[in-house]
């Protein structure tokens, strides 16, 4: 590139922008040989395909995908932890996991190959976020088993990036790192750029006062409201980013400068939604469950895994330039819903109330069952706009929450009103929703 | 007019009192009056304190929940049926009282009654018509 030029928004042009037609030959080839290399190492697998009465042959190009079983995630259970492995060990050269809270904790493996084309993937979207060579990223995800701090670290250092290996928690020293090394780029779950955010503003900080331009947030669902919330408070403009364990990590998709929707690396992830009660593919712009086939991947790849994410596909032209197929933020996962009093419940509609009513994002729902009953319990806290001195004041408040939620719900929660900073954050991933029910085993 | 009072959310959990109490011992901050409203979950306490803001202050950097309202502050004979003539007097004027604590002064043969209405000056007005005194802010140091 000359100096001087406008730098691109691209980390990989050829393949971001690349025509439909071409990326769909493209997906085809891949699946073609993915299906052989996973049919031939993977006896689980392989055992699901006969059964099915289906043999690599069969699989001629991304038409015939239909045709070959899926997996869930309790294949991953019942595998683990080697059964879904496609390389030998000695060809590995990491492990990631799952934070296990479902009690489902799944482990995936990666050769050096596998990390690099990860780390491509969440290089785009820093870029697609503005990130250059030129950018402090301050990586304040968790490190370790958690797929969020080593991929977003990966990308970075791809981008060129000055990268600060935060990891998460510990607020005192994210805020004087942001301020002191001029940090233009926080990847973190949304919940503890909420939580930095306020933080900076309890300080006195002024969003003006804030170095950074933009955050890339994943790895919990948020809304609309949530964004809007975050990008005022740090002065930034907020990406969404999208992933999970099983494929890779974060980057799967990532959100462009449009914000409306998150583009998937189609040429490693080969999307497909589905009716989740019948399987059956459904058309383009269907809203159904979310359908990843790992195209690249050689240690774990996974085929036609069900991500119980609940979303629409579009191929709508998107003004950033990238012809990669979009999705809608998830409606929310299936993981995270709760069937309570017989009611589906997802998280992110508590969130949304919240926000509505003029209350933080920060809560707890807490599920028990009582004789025949379930107890649903919403710990919110208050802040100061709400406080009033009166106990008939608070429970007031209390009680109009209550009722919000129930128009939103159809079931009643009973709501309690806490102190401020009084809900755990692990990991800078608020826990949301302790289920003590024990409905199963 | 009114006196200002200090309102602190607390969770009903071990030592959070202690705390609060703390924080504004080392601050020097004097407590003339206190009262506790309590629920199963929570409690609002209500602090009558020589330098309110310093204590909204201090409490508000260790996170807590600050809120100040301003309440009706009135003096009254420390005898048998002092508070009772003064609440008829309210009464008379139908005005309704959330709630109520008082304390003693430390000389005189007074006591002080802390009131939280609706409509302060409302309250403050039927009171000095039947010949109460109020007390504000800056009394608080001298009682």
């Amino acid at each position: 590139m000359l100096e001087g030029e406008k730098m691109q928004n691209y980390y990989q042009k050829e393949i971001e922008t690349m025509p439909v037609e071409e990326m769909k030959k493209l997906q085809s080839e891949k699946l073609v040989k993915q299906v052989k290399h996973v049919y031939e190492n993977v006896p689980y697998y392989r055992d699901l395909m006969d059964n099915k009465g289906v043999t690599p042959d069969d699989i001629k190009g991304i038409d015939d995908l239909y045709k070959l079983p899926f997996l869930t995630k309790a294949d991953l259970r019942d595998a683990y932890p080697y059964g879904l492995l496609a390389k030998p060990l000695s060809d590995c050269v990491r492990i990631q996991s799952t934070s296990g809270t479902t009690g489902r904790r799944v482990v995936a493996f990666y050769t050096q190959n596998d990390i690099e084309l990860w780390e491509d993937c969440c290089a785009r979207a820093i870029v697609a976020a503005g990130g250059t060579k030129d950018d402090v990223c301050q990586v304040a995800y968790g490190y370790g088993l958690f797929t969020g701090g080593p991929g977003l670290n990966g990308g970075s250092h791809k981008v060129g990036c000055l990268t600060l290996p935060m990891s998460s928690g510990n607020t005192e020293r994210q805020i004087q790192f942001m301020m002191d090394l001029n940090a233009s780029i926080i990847c973190c779950t949304p919940s503890y750029a909420a939580y930095i955010g306020e933080t900076l503003q309890e300080k006195g900080y002024k969003p003006e006062d804030i170095p950074l331009k933009a955050g890339i947030f994943g790895a919990e669902p948020w809304t609309e409201e949530m964004r809007r919330g975050i990008e005022n408070t740090l002065g930034i403009k907020a990406y969404d980013i999208y992933g999970l364990t099983e494929t890779s990590g974060p980057g799967v998709s990532f959100e462009c400068s449009e914000q409306t929707g998150m583009h998937i690396n189609e040429d490693h992830f080969l999307a497909e939604i589905i009716d989740p009660d019948t399987g059956k593919v459904l058309p383009e712009g269907s809203k159904g469950e979310l359908v990843f086939t790992s195209l690249d991947k050689e240690a774990f790849p996974l085929l036609r895994y069900r991500t119980r994410d609940i979303c629409v596909l579009s191929r709508k032209k998107c003004s950033c330039g990238r012809t990669l197929i979009k999705m809608a933020k998830p409606m929310g996962r299936s993981d995270d819903m709760m069937i309570i009093r017989g009611v589906n419940v997802f998280p992110s509609q508590i969130e949304t109330v919240l926000l509505n009513e003029g209350y933080q994002p920060n809560y707890q729902i807490i599920v028990d069952r009582k004789g025949n009953t379930d107890t649903f319990d919403v710990n919110v806290e208050m802040t100061a706009e709400q406080f009033t001195d009166t106990v008939s004041g608070v429970t007031a408040k209390e009680k109009a929450l209550a009722n919000a939620m129930k128009t939103m719900l159809g079931i009643n929660p009973a709501v309690h009103l806490v102190a401020p900073k009084s809900i755990v954050r692990s990991e800078g991933k608020a826990v949301r929703v302790i289920d003590k029910r024990k409905l199963h085993d | 007019m009114a006196l200002k009072q200090l309102n602190i959310f607390v969770e009903n959990k071990k030592g959070a009192l202690v705390e609060i109490t703390e924080t504004l011992a080392s601050n020097e901050i004097n407590i003339r009056a206190l009262s506790i409203a309590d629920t199963e979950e929570f409690g609002i306490l209500r602090l009558i304190v020589n330098d309110t803001e310093l204590a909204s202050k201090v409490l508000s950097e260790k996170n807590y929940l600050i809120k100040t309202t301003e309440v009706v502050g009135v003096k009254i004979g420390d005898a048998p049926g002092k508070l009772s003539t003064a609440l008829a007097v309210l009464d008379k004027e139908d005005i309704n009282v959330e709630y109520l604590y008082a304390f003693m002064a430390r000389t005189e043969k007074h006591a002080y009654v802390v009131l939280r209405v609706a409509d302060n000056s409302q309250a403050e007005k039927a009171l000095e018509d039947a010949g109460y005194h109020m007390i504000t802010d800056p009394d608080i140091d001298k009682l």
